[in-house]
């Protein structure tokens, strides 16, 4: 258990998938000039991560690994499938924004529309695929961990997508030398963000 | 039916080459591709590796759905689209494990993302469903190339003030650090990036007033 929140605050502040690795950046820049839309896609995000982390462990453990087919037969056992994995992680992320797209239409539709467009665009998002990237990397122990990892990774978009955008809103009222203003001092916000965020390192429950 | 040839590098198409470089630039401009950019400027040699890399992705998958185009239906393009991109990838990743072990060690995850790289799948959405293969050719070879240039300067200034040197090769030479120059340690981390990024933003859109945002 001790394990599961280390890690769940490890991938929020530490190991944030914005700010240590400038993934799901695209988006990040795009959507974040206002809270409200940011907030939808950060929790979209979250979702996705959720959901194609914990799938894309599962394959990693049973298809993709080197002697991982040994469950249908041991003769399978020196069959290496690694060099699938990018093609078997994207497959599975962009069914999988599918199916998340008709769950939540179906069961939560306020959610979906205050979700709009955001959520099939997701499929493209560097950070669901960095995610399942990171899991297969860090070889992670078992689903619980993987799950929680992907989860953490989640919120710690929603953290920095909704933060940039709070930031973004009030600066519109600063006198930022002209050619700077827009994308150039989004960058050095989040930069500066980033060094904020560098004071968790080493933090170790 | 009177097509007259347009030759292979008519004004037209040395402009898609060298529009991104500069006027159009994947990063600065059209803000594309940020994703996997900064995190591997940290070196110079890296970031060489994976421009060339992207661009090598980047051409021929813009190739390849310039020719299926008229084949696919709207409906899955998306799809066709990251399976091309994905066994460009998977070529290339295995490319640089067989040839040079070590630096994709140091990319790690990043080859993997060039998959979800967005100026790729930005090109073949804007460009490439709607143009003949020899002009997505140079398309995908010029926003390439500006992705790549904006990559290694990011690199050249992050290595030499952050280690002192480039390509591994010191060049601030050894008598100024025994003068008390310190090397900094800043620039290694990751924020730096982005700020450095942010000053090229700068200096461009000032020097080209027409690029300014309000």
């Amino acid at each position: 258990m001790e394990n599961l929140v280390n890690i769940f605050v490890k991938s929020i502040f530490i190991d944030n998938m914005v700010f240590a690795y400038f993934l799901g950046m695209c988006s990040y820049l795009a959507v974040s000039k206002t809270v409200k839309t940011s907030t939808g896609l950060g929790i979209a995000v979250v979702f996705v991560l959720g959901f194609t982390v914990p799938i894309n462990f599962l394959l990693e453990k049973f298809i993709l690994k080197a002697g991982a087919l040994t469950w249908i037969s041991p003769s399978l056992a020196d069959v290496d499938l690694s060099f699938l994995t990018f093609i078997m992680f994207i497959a599975v992320i962009a069914s999988m924004v599918q199916l998340v797209e008709m769950v939540i239409e179906k069961f939560a539709p306020t959610l979906y529309n205050s979700l709009g467009i955001f959520l099939p665009l997701i499929a493209v998002n560097c950070a669901i695929l960095g995610g399942s990237l990171f899991m297969q990397e860090r070889e992670y122990a078992n689903i619980g961990e993987a799950t929680v990892f992907g989860l953490g990774s989640g919120v710690g978009f929603f953290l920095a997508i909704v933060g940039i955008a709070a930031i973004r809103e009030k600066i519109k009222y600063s006198n930022i030398p002209a050619p700077l203003r827009g994308l150039g001092i989004t960058f050095i916000i989040t930069g500066l963000m980033g060094i904020a965020f560098m004071s968790f390192m080493g933090i170790n429950l | 039916m009177s097509t007259e040839k347009e030759p292979l590098f008519s004004p037209k198409n040395l402009k898609l080459l060298s529009e991104p470089l500069g006027q159009s630039n994947p990063i600065t401009i059209q803000v594309l591709g940020i994703c996997s950019a900064l995190a591997v400027t940290v070196k110079l040699k890296p970031s060489i590796v994976l421009a060339i890399s992207v661009m090598v992705v980047m051409a021929v998958s813009n190739v390849v759905i310039s020719l299926l185009r008229k084949s696919v239906p709207p409906r899955i393009r998306i799809i066709v689209q990251l399976v091309v991109i994905a066994s460009m990838v998977i070529l290339v990743d295995q490319v640089l494990k067989a040839y040079a072990y070590d630096v994709s060690k140091q990319l790690s995850v990043f080859v993997g993302l060039i998959i979800t790289n967005c100026i790729i799948m930005g090109r073949l959405e804007a460009f490439a469903l709607g143009n003949k293969p020899w002009p997505s050719f140079l398309d995908g070879l010029g926003n390439a190339a500006g992705y790549g240039w904006i990559l290694i300067a990011v690199a050249f200034f992050r290595e030499l003030l952050g280690s002192g040197t480039l390509l591994d090769i010191q060049v601030i030479p050894q008598s100024f650090y025994e003068a008390g120059y310190v090397n900094n340690g800043m620039m290694i981390l990751p924020p730096m990036a982005l700020v450095v990024v942010g000053i090229i933003i700068w200096i461009q859109r000032a020097r080209n007033k027409s690029l300014v945002e309000d």
